[in-house]
């Protein structure tokens, strides 16, 4: 009761829960996504090999997350599959991000380049997802760069809509005119108006794009349009665990599905924040 | 110093200007008035040099005003309605007032803009502080007319009249014209030597009341 007397400060509330539990997420993410990248090259030799000797064991000490058929381990296996989904989703949620920056920009330049970006936007985001990504894996005969282009081309448009609009209003404001009236030119108005605004953006849109990123590779592996069977990949290894599931050998599956679920989960939650992080300080949504 | 001839602009086919004649002298303080929707702010736009008028034509001392070049700010200002929306919301009110050149200690202190306010960003500022702020910056030492479009219209009654009596006290000792876009015709009365007022897209000066006593 003591607090009540003290004058209140006439400050904003600006609660900081959100800042630091976006912040305990991203650490999470990057933890995890860091254990995932340097983990796989860090296991032991002959652990993704064929072993004649274990095949088809459930979950043991010395496999603790079982084998396959071909007497694989499922653990070393998940990992390796898992930090490749990751280096194929930084690459593709990367590309897709430039793509968007690059039109989203664009589209300021001019009204025409605006109704080109406006129409092309809408155009992508009219056709059925993944319909489109089929046809571009199978255009670019499939693969890992087949995937990688495939989630590029098709992953732009919701943050390039954002962008497109964060900047038009910026470059109509009030405070953009009076820094020309002041002398500002245009590129410094760029660099010290729009940029401090569209870079939490980029990075919030970043981190959204990667899971889905992550998930479509699976997807494509999985129909046998992405990644080479012959690599250690989360689709490749769904795909092969369907026969297995009928012969009730359920940790072959359940590995390689929960480790995906993670590890999109943790960046979709870290978007989600980050989001959330760059709202209120923008102005907009 | 400032005169526009037969300014002309539509907007979205609306003819919101024809054929705006003005003429505003060093160090004058003229209020500019006129029901909603009459064309003040459109007016003050096309004399700040934001919106280029469809036809007439603007003369500073006889010559085309000079655009805005790095280190040389316009010698037209023009202070927009919300300052809330005319300040960058990311930025410190120490970079808000250098934006231009860097801040005149003598403007800062007329306007009552306190240095302990230099780390805060604008969502810590009142409304009265932020206008202030915003008005600041706008000063440098070619300044011919600064434009006020409807600047204390979110502000209450008393901070109005400080706002203004503090502003129009530094611009007679600068010999700055003030522009002041109201449709208060109570505050042109106390503020400005003269009133204008927009009609049918022209300017007409209120009958009767051309002039107001000085002081009041």
């Amino acid at each position: 009761m003591s607090d009540a007397a003290e004058p209140i400060r006439a400050r904003p509330a600006r609660p900081r829960h959100p800042q630091r539990r976006a912040m305990r997420h991203g650490m999470i993410a990057l933890a995890l996504l860091g254990a995932v990248l340097a983990g796989a090259p860090l296991l032991p030799e002959g652990a993704l090999s064929v072993d004649a000797a274990a095949r088809a064991l459930a979950p043991r000490p010395a496999h603790p997350l079982g084998t396959d058929l071909l007497g694989r381990d499922i653990a070393a296996r998940t990992l390796a599959a898992l930090a490749q989904s990751v280096q194929v989703g930084l690459l593709a949620a990367g590309a897709s991000t430039l793509v968007a920056l690059v039109l989203g920009l664009a589209a300021t330049l001019g009204r025409a380049a605006d109704h080109l970006v406006g129409g092309l936007t809408e155009l992508a985001l009219g056709l059925p997802h993944f319909v489109l990504l089929i046809m571009i894996a199978f255009a670019m005969g499939g693969g890992t760069a087949g995937v990688i282009v495939a989630v590029a081309l098709t992953h732009w448009p919701r943050l390039s809509r954002v962008l497109r609009h964060e900047a038009q209003v910026i470059a109509a404001s009030d405070y953009v005119a009076i820094s020309r009236a002041l002398g500002r030119s245009r590129l410094w108005v760029a660099r010290h108006h729009l940029a401090p605004h569209l870079v939490p953006q980029i990075v919030a849109g970043f981190v959204v794009i990667f899971p889905h990123a992550i998930l479509h590779e699976a997807g494509l592996s999985f129909i046998g349009l992405g990644i080479e069977p012959h690599l250690p990949s989360i689709g490749v290894m769904l795909a092969e665990s369907l026969r297995e599931i009928m012969a009730g050998h359920w940790w072959v599956a359940a590995a390689p599905g929960l480790g995906l679920m993670l590890v999109a989960l943790i960046f979709e939650r870290l978007g989600e924040a980050l989001r959330r992080l760059s709202g209120p300080a923008g102005g907009t949504t | 110093m400032l005169t526009a001839r037969d300014l002309a602009h539509a907007i979205g086919g609306r003819r919101i200007l024809d054929g705006a004649d003005l003429d505003l002298a060093r160090g004058e303080v003229v209020g500019l008035g006129g029901p909603s929707g009459s064309g003040k702010t459109t007016l003050g736009r096309i004399l700040a040099g934001r919106l280029a008028p469809d036809r007439g034509e603007i003369r500073l001392d006889g010559a085309i005003p000079a655009p805005a070049r790095p280190g040389v700010p316009a010698p037209v200002q023009h202070a927009p309605q919300s300052a809330e929306l005319a300040v960058d919301p990311r930025w410190p009110v120490r970079r808000i007032l250098a934006n231009g050149l860097p801040p005149d200690p003598e403007v800062l202190d007329a306007l009552g803009v306190r240095t302990e306010w230099a780390d805060r960003r604008p969502d810590q500022l009142s409304g009265g502080e932020l206008a202030r702020v915003s008005l600041a910056r706008l000063f440098h030492p070619g300044l011919a007319l600064l434009i006020c479009d409807e600047i204390t219209s979110q502000l209450d009654a008393i901070e109005q009249d400080r706002l203004l009596r503090a502003l129009t006290r530094l611009c007679a000792g600068r010999r700055i014209a003030v522009l002041l876009i109201s449709h208060a015709g109570a505050l042109h009365a106390r503020f400005c030597d003269r009133a204008m007022m927009l009609d049918g897209g022209r300017i007409v000066r209120p009958p009767g009341r051309a002039r107001f006593p000085t002081g009041a």
